[in-house]
């Protein structure tokens, strides 16, 4: 019964057969005298899919904590023959894709347990699991979609905080890719591939894998993990929010919120864009050919006298602001004092970045408030510096004096010079 | 008023010295230009003594100050920028002056007999000059004199043998610091004055025992001479005069910068050069090959300057034909193309850095 | 001058020429001597506001800080920032941002340094805890000496 059953899962030839046999006479040997475990005893001897766990198991964060195979597996480890591995020993063997939550979940649902062994992890993953897309198709038995396994590996499960998990926010992106930008894969599905592309030149990814700066959002920051699914237009603003916290409440505040819901256009999305969001520029509001505003707003209306204003505003006050600390670093360069100068750059530097924020207020009295102090500031910080770079060329005109003072003093000499020379030959002849 | 002046010159001579002066004469001759410019190193030299005891009134060495005291004293302190603008341009004009001086003593063999001394003497006084401009470059502690310190002791450190000790002892440690500050101030300010002022002491002293010598084509001719005293002295007067006015005039209308202060765990910049005066040096160590005969080229570099430089030291001892009275056509020579080759050089690396 | 002994031997061609000659010559040496004194004495006056020490600076008085607050001073070219937390206890840290540069304040109300132009929260230790930056802000030391708070940079 047994054998038959080994045969029928396996299809083992007789090469296998008798390794089985080999591995067998070794591993009884190995458990009778060292008392080790005789899952891994007889796995470790055995070839491909049924020896590799044991090796990849070992690097995993559940064999640090001490769990052994048969703790998931079943079975009775301290059986030497393969009769451990029999339905009343409590075997479960490898479980089926659609089980896999469920396997899992026997202890990282189990709040008892897991308060004992891993206190400070949630045990609402399979619960939030079933909400997501891939749940809900799992449950309606689409057996392509994702679960556990599928992002964190199966044997040598790494802590998310590993830099070598699927699941470190380095790796995120291409964990989720393996699946979403293959468009075969998808295709049943009907849902674009081009994400992970898009996501690649984005500024979030510029952010995250070239400063490597974890902060930066990858996938699951927007779309959620356990419970990923597509955020709702009426609800993109919650999702930036989350970070762009001021940028939300301005938005939301403003008359675009409205609107925006009305025409069901997806809020922060609609200027921005999603996966490949950039770096914004000054550019981007006002009415010049890269700006947003000009998508909805024609010519003549007071959307767009706005969108130029506000356009208008942020462009003067960021070109003068960098001439303006140009001109400071000149100024320092050639030794003269910037304290009172670089501090009044700060301020007005602040001073841009919330005339930035205000954009989405969509008010341009607003920002033009904001902008007109740093405008201030960052205009006594250039008179300042234009000040101490003309009092270099005050000097230049104070060097007349020395000077005329040389120069006359070279004459009375010469006039001296002269003088004695004169009377020298004088007195020789 | 006439009491006052005897009293005291009957306490300090005065007259006698006077006396003595104006019996002294200069040769003059159509080369008589060239005898000003010993003059007018001596006059850079005190007015670098003079700026840079202005300058210590302010300076602290250290990583974290030297930059910000300099800053201050160019910025807050009146007149700061001119003290630092006339030191920095000083040391230059003066390593030109002693440049210049050595160069036509050289061609008016002027170095013999009996003025072998008085030549080496000068030679160790344009080295200390040289060693005080790489020192005091550090000073100010910008980029720019921190990567050129660091070259410029990479290059010390690759002289065979004692090359890395030295290298250690001008660093005090592996890497230009906070530490080369320290020593590089004490040996600026305290170590080569004490030495510069016994060599110039003795330098000044031998020219009085022998007097100024005419260039060596003139040997035998009767030569029109100027009493020292007044003749000589008014012009040189009127030439310190005039160079005090260039030295101001260049320090306004090009104040050295301060440029950025040195953070040693950034990349040197573009553009990194010692002073000019070390340029003809560098370049060369720049364009030898990185193996000569199987040694490393820019040993053999090194190894070449310091035997030209022993040999110019011992100028007067090689030319014999100084000696007898005879103009070396070898040695002038020598000469012209030691000259060319430090003007071709030094315009290279000003023309093509790169 | 020193010359006029030997100069007064000689028989000289017009007495009063040579006169005005040596006063012009003296008056016109002492001016020039003065162009270089004048700036030699306004040099070695120490200028008004001495060094300005770019390590440390006094923040305030001890009064003027009262638990649960904090004030932005100026530390050399950048705004800093002293809490007294509510705890009491004074700490200083820099008030740039670590996100955009802005300058940061203390909130009472969430007991936190926080940054208006994005949102970004500090614990008082200077740790970010929320919000876009990336980064600590630089911390600084605080003594009391006397009356006054004096912040350093940390050595």
């Amino acid at each position: 019964m047994i054998r038959r059953s080994y045969r029928k899962s396996l299809g083992v030839g007789l090469r296998e057969i008798l390794a089985v046999s080999v591995a067998v006479a070794v591993c009884t040997w190995g458990s009778a005298v060292l008392g080790e475990d005789s899952c891994v005893t007889c796995h470790a001897a055995l070839p491909d899919a049924l020896g590799a766990p044991v090796e990849a198991e070992k690097a995993g964060v559940h064999a640090a904590a001490g769990i052994t195979c048969a703790d998931c597996h079943g079975g009775d480890p301290t059986d030497e023959g393969p009769t451990a591995m029999e339905p009343e020993k409590g075997f479960v063997g490898k479980p089926s894709h659609a089980g896999t939550p469920k396997f899992c979940g026997r202890c990282h649902s189990n709040r008892a347990y897991m308060r004992q062994r891993k206190p400070e992890l949630s045990t609402d993953q399979e619960d939030t699991y079933y909400t997501s897309v891939h749940g809900k198709r799992l449950r309606q038995g689409d057996e392509r979609v994702a679960v556990c396994t599928s992002c964190h590996g199966i044997h040598g499960i790494l802590p998310v905080s590993n830099a070598k998990s699927p699941v470190y926010p380095l790796n995120v992106a291409r964990t989720c890719a393996r699946c979403h930008a293959d468009p075969a894969y998808m295709a049943p599905y009907k849902i674009p591939t081009n994400q992970f592309a898009q996501y690649q030149q984005s500024v979030h990814a510029e952010i995250l894998f070239g400063r490597r700066d974890l902060s930066a959002p990858t996938c699951n920051d927007c779309h959620g993990n356990h419970g990923a699914y597509p955020p709702g237009a009426t609800s993109v603003a919650a999702v930036c929010g989350q970070c762009h916290a001021v940028n939300m409440d301005l938005f939301v505040a403003s008359p675009h919120k409205k609107a925006f819901d009305q025409l069901g256009l997806p809020e922060c999305v609609t200027c921005h864009g999603n996966h490949s969001i950039q770096r914004t520029s000054d550019e981007m509001a006002g009415t010049s050919g890269v700006a947003v505003c000009i998508t909805c707003h024609t010519e003549g209306s007071t959307g767009y006298k706005g969108a130029a204003e506000i356009g208008k505003t942020l462009s003067e006050l960021a070109s003068l602001l960098s001439e303006a600390k140009q001109q400071v670093s000149l100024a320092e360069r050639a030794g003269m004092e910037t304290l009172d100068a670089r501090y009044l750059l700060q301020e007005a530097n602040e001073a841009l970045v919330q005339s930035r924020n205000l954009v989405h207020s969509s008010d341009p009295e607003q920002v033009k408030k904001a902008a007109a102090e740093g405008q201030k500031k960052a205009a006594t910080a250039l008179e300042d510096a234009t000040t101490a770079i003309e009092e270099v060329s005050k000097r230049k005109r104070m060097l007349a004096i020395p000077l005329s003072l040389i120069g006359l003093l070279i004459l009375l000499l010469y006039l001296k010079l002269r003088q004695i020379e004169g009377a020298q030959r004088g007195l020789a002849s | 008023m006439r009491r006052v002046i005897n009293w005291f010159d009957d306490r300090l001579h005065i007259s006698a010295l006077i006396d003595f002066l104006s019996h002294k004469s200069v040769p003059t001759h159509h080369h008589s230009i060239w005898y000003y410019f010993g003059g007018v190193s001596l006059l850079l030299f005190v007015v670098q003594i003079f700026t840079g005891l202005l300058l210590l009134f302010y300076y602290r060495p250290g990583p974290d100050s030297a930059f910000e005291s300099i800053q201050f004293l160019m910025a807050r302190v009146p007149f700061g920028w001119l003290v630092r603008s006339v030191h920095s341009w000083g040391a230059n004009l003066m390593v030109l002056a002693v440049f210049i001086h050595m160069f036509s003593v050289f061609f008016m063999k002027a170095y013999r007999p009996p003025n072998e001394l008085t030549w080496m003497s000068g030679f160790v006084l344009l080295g200390l000059s040289m060693a005080f401009g790489f020192s005091g470059y550090l000073l100010p502690w910008n980029e720019l004199a921190f990567f050129a310190t660091k070259v410029g002791t990479d290059i010390v450190g690759a002289v065979p043998v004692i090359g890395h000790w030295i290298l250690m002892l001008l660093r005090g440690g592996e890497d230009v610091s906070g530490t080369t500050i320290g020593r590089f101030f004490g040996i600026h300010v305290a170590l080569l004055p004490l030495f510069t002022g016994a060599v110039l002491f003795f330098h000044l002293a031998l020219i009085q025992r022998h007097g100024i010598t005419p260039p060596i084509s003139k040997v035998g001719q009767p030569s029109p001479s100027l009493p020292f005293y007044p003749n000589f002295m008014i012009r040189e007067t009127m030439v310190w005069l005039a160079v005090i006015g260039v030295l101001i005039t260049l320090s306004t209308f090009l104040p050295w910068e301060l440029g950025l202060k040195a953070d040693p765990f950034k990349p040197a910049p573009a553009g990194i050069h010692p002073e000019w005066y070390f340029t003809f040096m560098s370049q060369t160590l720049k364009y030898l090959p990185p193996s000569i005969l199987g040694f490393e080229g820019e040993q053999v570099g090194i190894i070449g300057f310091g035997v030209a430089g022993f040999l110019l030291f011992l100028t007067p001892l090689l030319d014999w034909q100084a000696k007898r009275g005879n103009d070396s056509r070898f040695f002038t020579a020598a000469g012209v193309f030691a000259l060319a080759y430090v003007a071709v050089l030094t315009s290279l690396a000003y023309l093509k850095p790169y | 001058m020193a010359s006029e002994d030997l100069v007064g031997e000689l028989p000289a061609p017009s007495s009063t020429r040579r006169i005005i000659l040596n006063a012009l010559l003296s008056s016109s040496a002492l001016a020039f001597l003065a162009t270089v004194v004048y700036p030699v004495i306004r040099y070695i006056i120490p200028p008004p506001g001495a060094e300005s020490d770019t390590n440390s600076v006094v923040a305030g008085k001890v009064k003027d800080f009262p638990a649960n607050t904090g004030k932005v001073f100026r530390f050399g070219s950048k705004p800093a920032l002293l809490v007294n937390g509510p705890d009491g206890r004074l700490r200083a840290v820099s008030a740039v941002c670590t996100h955009l540069q802005c300058t940061v304040q203390y909130r009472p109300d969430l007991e936190q340094i926080w940054c208006a132009c994005h949102n970004g929260r500090f614990d008082l230790n200077g740790r970010n805890v929320a919000g876009p930056p990336p980064r600590p802000l630089e911390v600084f030391d605080v003594t009391v000496r006397g009356d006054d708070v004096i912040v350093s940079r940390k050595a």
